[in-house]
């Protein structure tokens, strides 16, 4: 047993000569110091050999298992390091460029009004829309501006060429989002929580801070016991959330024919932190919100009793939030396409 | 509205530092929008008086003036020509911080000699002294005022500008003003005094007033002032007139602007003597009726107008302006002064049609209470008499036909409640609103607060606007915060929304920028998506005021936009350009608002640029926008087919209409190059067109249901055919797919020319077999191949390539 032993020594270290690769040196391992292999079944079959040969053959095939090891780590080395040289050989220059890949985008007005209709849907609003092309009745008459009413000279019109019977020309390019208020309460009774974003438009030159089209988002919840405290707070923690957590709201009385009382709500200006800038036109805020109280005619025009139910709504503007946070300096590029603006967002 | 703090004191105590107060006023509805603090950097300026005027040694137009400051005597160099010995004048010694008066800028002021002579101090200007832009000459102060004392003492103010809004037309005052400043800071509101001397003659045997237009004209008040002598008005009152954006005229016309500053009501004088018979009516301008406006301007006027008239013809334009016939001159010696209110609806339209603006027409159509008319008549007529040197007529004409009764509002702690989420007792909502001076009364019966609404206001007519008025008091940072507790609404929204979401990041995530472009274009840019110009589709809607001739028309179509986008940026060197819009186009309605059809449009060009090292990347073409309409499509689970479209924005034979069910979604294909020339783009380029509403009715339909992935190996084979060209690619793999077994038909090769017999084509496909419920035997699947190929041997003539 002693020369099986010898004999698996010799060949495996001449074997061990003709090893080239990673591969037959683990074929070289399975064959003489696998489970399976001669040498390890002669150490297995060692318990069963009388005490003298086991302790000579005993020594020996464990010098030899010892030494294939060590030669088999050794192997291993001299491998590892030549197949480190060659890949070096073959290495790459890593600051060529990487691949382009052709990212699509959507136009910032879309992203932002997402964000904020995300931030309302999280507050239990559904979203709702209307036409782009309205009646009258809609854009002004039923949010409480009857005609010649001194608030309409804020919402200069596009009128469409159409007259009825009566020479009355009562379509027109809707002039803000509030009309989706009214077809909203026409059609569902409350309580009603929604926000209805969309493009608007106005009779108005354009230049670096008007533009004829622009978006809103327009809010609006009823129900019964909906307080101005509740708009409040939905539109402060809306502006913390948009604007982030440390900013400061200013809550303020303003005036829009269709709430009663209305608010303006500022946020301290994120440039300047409220001292005072270009930005926020030196008077440290920046105003984001128009809201108030459903006006009590607005509801009962609705067919909503004003004395059971109340409500708020409030309305901004879109594109302003990406020119103030990003510093646009012109509200045009919004929609001239320019690829070279677009692919910024 | 411009509001000096000085003139605001003299009705209200302000005792707080003025941000503070314009920060309340702010919250409170009059929104401060600019500060102007007038003397905050005169420390080192003083009254002097003039002692002598002595000739420059070396300078003609300069001259040597020496002031006396009571405690010194200063000489320095001054090229003003209104250096008069006597006057009081503003000096500012060295260290002085002042106004340059060419530039504009502050600067301090530094010891100089100016030719030859040395000069510690200046005599100032009132631009100098940042008072207004007047750089003509120095300033002179009134005579009374102590030598030695510092100028801020007597001539520093502040001055707010103040946002007024469309609802509160009393606030373009100062009293006003004044009101809000005495509720928000808890201070008294001091009514001035109105009473002065009336002559013996009565008013009556001077002139009558007759309303003909009683819609129009609710109310009419008037005073004469007999003996009065025109001259300037008194310094005090032409400082507060410019403060406030107004230039003096003279001390009759001065007046009236002076009340209508002060009370809000526009008022005008007429010289009596150019009133013919005595008399004023009030009527409707007959069409096409001319007069001279105050301006000098010839005005045509429509019975939209409402004018004053005396008994022969117009005096004034009502509301708007007055008449040039009737103006106050130098020789004016009896004053018929007007206090009217007048229809805001009459002025509004008024004041359009004629492209004519005034301050009076600005706070008419905002509208006014009828009751304010005679109290600033008699606060008008006071100073006439005070200031004119004249004897005031006894008693006042009034013409009222549309006094109306007063309706006090009600207002309970319940109403506060439900609307502010504030608990406010009842005496405190008193307290508030007596402030405001608006008097309260409890109604016992219903326990609210009857509440009475003074002259000044017009804007409270309901319980919601007295709560306003009790938050603004309170003060809107008060208002507690607390969100929303109130039952979440049912339904679900419009379904609309989250699909358009997806199609747009769908797209974005094939590669496409999203751009948004106008809806309104012209017939011309129509016409151009047609490549022999006419107009295809509906007659749009126009515009009845188009802002150009470019923007007159609703859009029919997204493509003119997307087309538009494209060339532009081709123009900025951009290549490899995808984009998409999803937007409505309008299709007119009869006898209601037109159909708003959501609409997607993409656009691909083949311009691929070799910008990449390592890989030449290959053009688009046809297949390119297919493959996205087909990625769309599938992503709903809908099957498409495409068959060839007659769209002639499209070119012939390269256009296939989308069709799912039998029907038609839209459209995929090259733009036709006429259209593309149209838009001035060179190279090909693919557009795709989807209505999305009838994509979104049919992916509604579909119902999506999970399939569990086979667990069986599949197997793959390939064929290659050799068939006639003329047998379209759908119709093959239409027949290999209809087999069992066969889950995926994938064409890899389509090659046609060397090696293949004219007028055939050769196609190869891989077929992939797999059975849900076994491992498929090679026995089974060369069964089935075996079948495909003499299927589709016999159906086109197919034969294999070998």
């Amino acid at each position: 047993m002693l020369s099986q032993v010898d004999e698996v020594a010799s060949s495996a270290h001449a074997d061990l000569q003709k090893v080239t690769g990673l591969d037959e040196l683990e074929a070289w391992r399975v064959r003489y110091l696998g489970r399976k292999s001669k040498l390890i079944s002669i150490l297995r079959s060692l318990a069963a050999l009388p005490v003298d040969e086991r302790r000579d053959i005993g020594a020996r095939a464990n010098q030899v298992k010892n030494q294939l090891e060590a030669s088999l780590a050794q192997k291993k080395e001299e491998l590892d390091s030549s197949v480190n040289l060659s890949l070096t050989r073959e290495s790459i220059d890593i600051s060529l460029p990487g691949q382009p890949y052709h990212l699509g985008r959507l136009h910032p007005t879309t992203k932002t009004t997402r964000e904020i209709c995300d931030i309302f849907i999280s507050m239990g609003f559904q979203i709702a829309e209307g036409p782009e092309v309205e009646w009258e009745y809609y854009n002004f008459e039923a949010l409480n501006m009857p005609a010649e009413h001194p608030a309409r000279d804020g919402f200069a019109t596009l009128w469409v060429d159409y007259k009825t019977e009566t020479g009355a020309r009562p379509m027109l390019m809707r002039t803000h989002t509030s009309p989706v208020q009214i077809r909203t309460m026409e059609q569902v009774k409350p309580p009603i929580r929604v926000i209805a974003p969309g493009r608007v438009y106005r009779y108005e030159a354009t230049d670096a801070t008007h533009e004829w089209m622009f978006s809103q988002v327009e809010g609006l919840a009823v129900d019964k016991n909906i307080t101005m405290a509740d708009l409040k707070g939905t539109l402060f923690e809306f502006a913390r959330r948009l604007f982030g957590t440390d900013r400061k709201c200013r809550f303020r009385c303003d005036y829009f024919p269709f709430v009663e009382p209305g608010v303006e709500i500022a946020i301290d200006c994120f440039m300047c932190g409220g001292k005072g800038c270009r930005l926020c036109g030196n008077s440290g805020w920046i105003e984001i919100l128009g809201a108030g109280m459903v006006h009590p005619e607005v509801l009962r025009g609705c067919g909503i009793d004003p004395e059971v139910y109340s409500g708020f709504a409030f309305g901004m503007g879109v594109e302003r939030i990406p020119i103030l946070r990003f510093g646009i300096d012109d509200i045009r590029h919004f929609y001239s396409n320019d690829l070279r603006f677009l692919r910024q967002f | 509205m411009k509001a000096p703090l000085k003139w605001l004191k003299d009705y209200v105590e302000i005792d707080i530092p003025y941000r503070e107060l314009a920060y309340k006023l702010t919250l409170a509805g009059l929104e401060v929008s600019d500060i102007k603090v007038i003397g905050d950097s005169w420390d080192n300026v003083v009254v002097g008086k003039i002692t002598a005027v002595d000739p420059h040694p070396n300078a003609e137009r300069l001259r040597l003036a020496t002031v006396d400051l009571g405690q010194k005597q200063m000489t320095v160099v001054c090229g003003a020509p209104n250096l008069v010995v006597g006057d009081k004048i503003a000096f500012a010694s060295v260290g002085a911080t002042l106004m340059d008066g060419h530039t504009g800028k502050l600067t301090e002021l530094k010891p100089a000699k100016i030719r030859g002579v040395a000069s510690e101090g200046m005599v100032c200007s009132e631009k100098e002294l940042g008072i207004s832009d007047n750089h003509e000459g120095i300033l002179v102060l009134p005579a009374d005022l102590e030598i030695g004392k510092s100028l801020a003492d007597y001539l520093a103010d502040i001055i707010f500008d103040i946002d007024i809004t469309p609802n509160r037309a009393d606030c373009l005052s100062i009293m006003g003003i004044a009101r809000e400043v005495a509720a928000i800071t808890g201070k008294e509101f001091r009514m001035p005094d109105l009473s002065y001397k009336e002559s013996a003659r009565d008013i009556g045997s001077y002139a009558a007033v007759e309303i003909k237009a009683p819609d129009l004209c609710p109310r009419y008040c008037a005073s004469i002032i007999n003996g009065i002598k025109i001259g300037p008005s008194p310094r005090w009152m032409q400082d507060r007139l410019m403060t406030c954006g107004m230039r003096p005229i003279n001390n009759i016309v001065d007046i009236t602007n002076y009340v209508m500053l002060e009370f809000g009501q526009p008022l005008h004088a007429f010289d009596y003597k150019e009133i013919k018979g005595k008399k004023i009516i009030v009527r409707r301008a007959a069409e096409g009726e001319v007069m001279y406006t105050l301006d000098g301007a010839e005005r045509k006027l429509s019975s939209d107008n409402l004018m004053i008239a005396d008994a022969d013809r117009a005096v004034a334009v009502a509301g708007i302006m007055g008449g040039l016939s009737s103006e106050v001159t130098p020789g004016t010696a009896v004053i018929l002064l007007e206090s009217a209110n007048f229809n805001q609806a009459v002025i509004h339209k008024g004041s359009l049609n004629l492209k004519l603006s005034s301050e009076a027409s600005t706070r008419f159509e905002k509208g006014l209470n009828p009751e304010l008319a005679l109290v600033a008549l008699k606060r008008a007529t006071q100073l006439m008499a005070e200031l004119g040197g004249g004897a005031v007529a006894r008693g006042l004409i009034d013409v009222y036909p549309g006094k109306s009764a007063k309706h006090p509002v009600p207002v309970s702690s319940k109403d506060v409640a439900r609307l502010l989420g504030m608990d406010i007792q009842l005496p405190d909502i008193r307290k508030y609103l007596g402030s405001l001076g608006l008097k309260c009364s409890l109604d016992d019966k219903t326990g609210r607060i009857l509440v009475d609404i003074p002259w000044w206001r017009n804007d409270i007519g309901c319980t919601a606007d007295l709560v306003e008025e009790v938050a603004r008091v309170v003060g809107y940072d008060n208002i507690p915060t607390t969100m929303l507790s109130s039952n979440l609404p049912g339904g679900e929204g419009a379904s609309m929304v989250p699909f358009r979401q997806e199609v747009r990041d769908m797209l974005v995530a094939c590669g496409f920028q999203e751009v948004i472009t106008y809806p309104l274009t012209n017939l011309d840019t129509l016409k151009r998506l047609s490549p022999d110009l006419n107009l295809t589709g509906p007659q749009p809607l126009a515009i009845a005021n188009p802002m150009s001739r470019d923007l007159e028309l609703l859009r029919t179509s997204l493509r003119f936009g997307v087309l538009t986008v494209l060339a532009r940026n081709q123009r900025n060197r951009e290549s490899n350009i995808r984009l998409f819009e999803i937007g409505k186009i309008f299709i007119p309605r009869h006898k209601d608002l037109p159909v708003e059809q959501e609409m997607l449009c993409g656009l691909i060009d083949s311009v691929v640029p070799d910008t990449y090292w390592a890989a030449k990347s290959g053009t688009a073409d046809f297949y390119s926008a297919k493959g996205v309409v087909e990625t769309l499509l599938s992503r709903q689970g809908l099957q498409a087919t495409f068959e060839s479209s007659d769209d002639g924005a499209l070119s012939p034979g390269k256009g296939a209409d989308i069709k799912v069910n039998g029907e038609k979604l839209g459209v995929v294909g090259e733009v036709h190059p006429r259209v593309r020339a149209n838009f001035d783009i060179q190279d090909p380029v693919f557009l795709f067109e989807i209505d999305l509403d009838k994509l979104k009715a049919l992916s509604g339909k579909q119902q999506f249901i999970y399939q569990a992935a086979s667990k069986f190996p599949s197997t793959g084979r390939d064929i290659a055919l050799l068939i006639d060209e003329q047998v379209t690619y759908d119709r093959i793999a239409g027949v290999i797919s209809s087999f069992p077994l066969v889950v995926d038909v994938k064409l890899f090769d389509l090659y046609s020319g060397e090696q293949i017999p004219a007028g055939k084509k050769s196609l190869a496909f891989r077929i992939t077999y797999q059975a849900p419920d076994h491992t498929l035997t090679d026995e089974e699947v060369e069964t089935i191949q075996k079948k495909i190929i003499e299927k589709l041997a016999t159906e086109f003539d197919a034969g294999l390539r070998s």
